[in-house]
């Protein structure tokens, strides 16, 4: 196994990955647990869990982890490298081609309709991460106080995660609870 | 030589604190665009889409997207390619150093009273911080504001309720297309806003 061979399994995931997330599990599953048996079974799940608590994208969180497990650090940049590579091809293609042709009349067209699709799908997957995340009155505080925050005052994103993990400390953090 | 720079540390920030999926990096974008002027969120709105449709990873499409128009739009395109590979570097180089050091001690960090402590607060701040950057989203699409301040100058236009209404039931209660990839989705709009020619 070299460190091509790490590169390219992982571009591959990169480039059949649609959408990330969730989406890329049984994708991952089945190159690096199947194909290649770099890993097992019950270790992608332990690098989707802890790609959830970290931050980073979980599809780099999980090539990190495995290049590192094959090819020690060295490795894990590999793989990693290896999973943006496709992204950072495709998306700088598409975003040359929409600069190029972003003064047409169709093109303004075209993209005036897909922000409100665009609207659509973050009310989507803000629905869906709200089940999960606010589900107690403390969480829902949190979740209004930010809101407003950032909403209303321009709050820094990068200020608000710190108080938030500061009160998840302070309401979570202490032994018995 | 110094927008390379402020470029990758402003990526290096998101890809430090954007946590929980791609979708966590639109507001930490939001802010960028805010601060610098790099880009519009109208901008940032069309990049969603993009990163949406494209292959691969939504959090480092978007930086390659942003890394590309902040640096095209300062030295023309072909600068550009360099900027897409600064914002994803940027974007990820935190994340694998603090992996590469979990990595070491994977067991005790999932089970650490403290980590499940932090996530179960940040995860209510993600959600929030989304919902304010989607509020702004539509402020600027659907009622071309910038900011929910001006609310009085608002243009409200029926076309963009109506679309909003189409996906989301396409998107939230017809059986047949709730399941379906979110491009198909995008592509439809994009049908509609050239038929209803929505950029006025």
């Amino acid at each position: 196994m070299s460190y091509l061979d790490l590169f390219l399994t992982f571009a591959r995931i990169g480039v059949l990955t649609f959408g990330g997330g969730y989406a890329m599990l049984p994708i991952i599953q089945r190159e690096i647990v199947e194909k290649k048996g770099w890993v097992s079974e019950a270790e992608v799940m332990d690098y989707y869990a802890i790609g959830q608590c970290t931050p980073g994208v979980i599809a780099v969180n999980t090539a990190t982890f495995t290049g590192r497990k094959v090819k020690g650090n060295l490795g894990g940049i590999v793989a990693t490298a290896g999973v943006v590579f496709p992204s950072v091809v495709i998306i700088t293609v598409i975003a040359a081609l929409i600069h190029g042709f972003a003064n047409y009349r169709v093109v303004q067209d075209a993209l005036a309709g897909i922000r409100i699709c665009v609207c659509v799908l973050i009310f989507n997957a803000v629905l869906k991460m709200w089940k999960k995340a606010v589900i107690d009155k403390v969480t829902l505080l949190l979740y209004l106080v930010i809101l407003i925050a950032s909403v209303f005052f321009d709050a820094s994103p990068i200020l608000m995660v710190v108080i938030a993990a500061v009160v998840g400390l302070i309401v979570k953090g202490r032994a018995q609870s | 030589m110094t927008l390379y720079l402020q470029l990758f540390w402003e990526f290096f920030k998101t890809g430090l604190f954007a946590i929980g999926g791609g979708m966590a990096t639109v507001p930490f974008l939001q802010d960028i665009a805010a601060k610098t002027g790099w880009f519009t969120s109208s901008d940032l709105a069309d990049m969603i889409a993009v990163s949406e449709s494209t292959p691969g990873p939504i959090g480092i499409n978007m930086a390659t997207y942003v890394g590309y128009t902040t640096v095209h739009n300062h030295y023309g395109p072909v600068a550009g390619i360099l900027g897409s590979i600064i914002a994803t570097v940027g974007l990820v180089t935190p994340s694998v150093i603090i992996i590469l050091i979990i990595a070491k001690f994977l067991e005790k960090f999932r089970d650490n009273r403290y980590v499940n402590a932090a996530m179960y607060a940040l995860r209510a701040a993600s959600v929030a911080l989304i919902s304010a950057a989607g509020i702004s989203i539509v402020l600027i699409s659907v009622f071309r504001i910038n900011d929910i301040r001006q609310f009085r100058s608002a243009v409200f236009d029926y076309r963009c309720l109506l679309v909003a209404v189409l996906i989301l039931v396409l998107t939230r209660w017809v059986p047949q297309t709730r399941k379906l990839h979110p491009v198909v989705f995008i592509a439809m709009s994009a049908v509609i806003g050239i038929v209803l020619r929505m950029s006025v």
